[in-house]
């Protein structure tokens, strides 16, 4: 039996409306050679994201740099008393590479929070959370939500490199029991995270498992969720356009029932049942 | 106050102001108030349940976006029982869109979708006809006109054509359309295009080849509109690269009746509030009463006859 969920949020059409505002920067500034992290100040309703929800950004046209569409961008963190959002994200393309020129005290238009947060277990179950590169972003804000409700967070984080690990620090100040896997340290296989996740579940019971940012990382999670019955979720990323739902750019498919369904990431997700999820 | 009302192909609106299928839903009700706008345009529908096209679906280029979403379509009996309702809290006259790959599907869709809360009919010829090796309808002036005179029989409610840039011959395809029965043209929908990403070697889009949308396509499309105007008698929907007031004004004084809003929504959810509340403050600014009269005022002393060669020399 998969537990019953409590959903953060409840579906639409109840949802924290989304609105546009203009969101002034506080800060951007690198925290490795591959990530930034950006902090702006927005009205007071744009806190009322919760995790797994995202902005979708539109980033001033500079220079040579011309993005078209706005980028949608997962909360890093909220904080609602500094009417403060943070978003931490990899320098990639056109749009971030003009979202990292911007300087503090420039501002820009923000449409959100959009899409459908995490749901947390009933009766305050531990949980783990699983995330790997742009994935920790989208998960970080998890830890202090759970926290505060309650649940006991242990956090498996994986990279590359130690180097390239983040937030650890940040996640233990949150209240995270935090473990930390590399591939040069050769213990990111996913043997050794379904190994983690077994050892966890006999000490803890588990009641929920969260994942992001990594096919393996979500196969492994959906075998051990299946195998013990565990309820889970995935938060998926897919390039956007409108983030709002009428484009249908943004699908990926999921199971449902004996079948295959297109669903809208920006509009049924960012952050979906584990189980119905398909490996890209 | 001025007054924003227009005749559009049969309907009364309240303003010239709608936005363009497929890039509309009924989710934007979220963030825009619907009951501001001049009408209502669904996604295209086909008749068949359909998922649409492999991802990427879209790419940005410079000055718009590709997109070659397809047609996801649950179908027509699924949108006539749930689809539709979900205009009805609404005042702005609703406007389905539909699209088929032969005549008689396209008709015997065209009926299903006549029912109580539908205002008009927006018929995407621009599609590919099975019929005639996939070209669209509207690529050609007598598959246009054989089409639009099937749908025609199929339906009392007014049909807009919604034809197709890609087409040479827009000034004839127009006149088929209006022969054939359309009460009103949407000029145009997106310009076949396609990009490439130099690091992957890779099309940008799943399919390859897409429709070119946003600001790059409006000096076109504006032109097509222009000599849709002048071919025929019925109203002409401006559509392409709208993104402000001033655009929905050019294309208002090339002689279009209204404009449709499509790629701009993606950018600012307000796009169309935003051109409703521009074009009020344009006519204001220049003492204009009704918005009406602004319709088709181009002053030109060219006279430009079917001599595009000297206007291009
Ligand atoms: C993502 C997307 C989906 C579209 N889907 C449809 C459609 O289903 N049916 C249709 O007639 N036109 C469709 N169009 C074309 C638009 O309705 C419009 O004709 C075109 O985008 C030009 O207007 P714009 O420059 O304001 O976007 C689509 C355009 C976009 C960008
Ligand atoms: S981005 Fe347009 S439907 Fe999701």
């Amino acid at each position: 039996m998969i537990e019953a969920a409590v959903p953060t949020q409840s579906a639409t059409p109840d949802r924290m409306p989304a609105t546009e505002f203009d969101a002034e920067v506080l800060c951007n500034d690198p925290v490795n050679e591959e990530y930034n992290l950006m902090a702006v100040s927005v009205p007071e309703r744009a806190t009322g994201a919760v995790p797994g929800q995202f902005f979708h950004l539109l980033c001033p046209q500079k220079d040579a740099l011309q993005p078209f569409f706005r980028r949608p961008m997962s909360v890093y963190r909220i904080e609602p008393e500094a009417r403060r959002l943070s978003f931490l994200y990899k320098v990639t393309g056109t749009g971030t590479r003009a979202m990292a020129a911007m300087k503090a005290g420039e501002t820009f238009n923000m449409l959100g929070p959009l899409g459908i947060g995490f749901s947390l277990p009933a009766d305050a179950a531990p949980i783990v959370v699983l995330a790997r590169g742009v994935g920790l972003a989208t998960m970080a804000p998890l830890i202090p939500f759970a926290r505060s409700r309650g649940h006991r967070v242990t956090a498996i984080l994986s990279a590359r490199t130690p180097d390239l690990l983040m937030s650890v620090d940040e996640m233990r100040r949150d209240g995270a029991d935090v473990l930390t896997v590399t591939d040069l340290q050769g213990t990111s296989d996913v043997e050794i995270v379904e190994d983690m996740l077994h050892m966890l579940y006999g000490k803890l019971r588990l009641g929920g498992v969260y994942v992001c940012g990594s096919n393996r990382l979500m196969l492994a999670a959906q075998r051990v969720a299946r195998r013990l019955d565990l309820f889970g979720e995935v938060a998926l990323e897919q390039q956007m356009a409108c983030g709002l739902g009428m484009c249908f750019c943004c699908v990926r498919p999921f199971r449902e029932d004996d079948g295959v369904v297109h669903r809208r990431v920006c509009r049924e997700g960012p952050v979906f049942p584990l189980l119905e999820a398909m490996q890209w | 106050m001025v007054d924003l009302s227009v005749d559009c192909g049969g309907l009364r609106l309240a303003n010239p102001v709608m936005p363009a299928s497929g890039t509309f839903s009924h989710e934007l009700a979220d963030i825009i108030d619907f009951d501001r706008l001049g009408a209502l345009v669904t996604k295209t529908i086909t008749p068949e349940r359909r998922l649409g096209n492999p991802t990427p679906r879209v790419a940005e280029v410079s000055g718009g976006m590709l997109n070659s979403i397809g047609i996801p379509s649950k179908g027509a009996a699924q949108f006539v029982a749930e689809v539709i309702p979900l205009y009805a809290a609404f005042t702005a006259p609703l406007i389905v869109s539909i699209s088929a790959n032969t005549p008689d599907e396209f008709a015997e869709l065209c009926r299903k979708v006549t029912v109580p809360g539908v205002a008009a009919i927006e018929v995407n010829i621009s599609c590919p006809n099975l019929e005639d090796d996939g070209r669209a309808f509207a690529m050609r002036p007598h598959t246009t006109l054989q089409v639009m005179q099937k749908l025609r029989a199929a339906t009392d409610l007014p049909l807009w054509a919604k034809l197709t840039p890609n087409t040479g011959e827009i000034p004839e395809v127009a006149a088929a359309a209006e022969a054939g029965g359309a009460d009103a043209l949407v000029v145009a929908n997106t310009i076949l295009a396609m990009s490439v990403d130099i690091r992957t070697r890779r099309p940008t889009l799943g399919k390859v080849m897409g429709g070119l949308s946003g600001p790059a396509v409006k000096p076109i499309v504006l032109r097509m509109a222009y000599q849709c105007v002048r071919s025929v008698g019925i109203p002409v929907i401006g559509c392409g690269g709208i993104m402000t007031a001033e655009d929905a004004v050019e294309y208002l004084f090339v002689g279009c009746q209204a404009v449709q809003v499509g790629t701009a929504t993606f950018l600012h959810a307000g796009a169309m509030l935003d051109v409703i509340d521009g074009l009020e403050a344009f006519c204001r600014d220049a003492g204009i009463e009704r918005v009406s009269e602004i319709i088709g005022t181009l002053s030109s002393s060219a006279e430009d006859g079917g001599m595009v060669w000297e206007a291009i020399a």
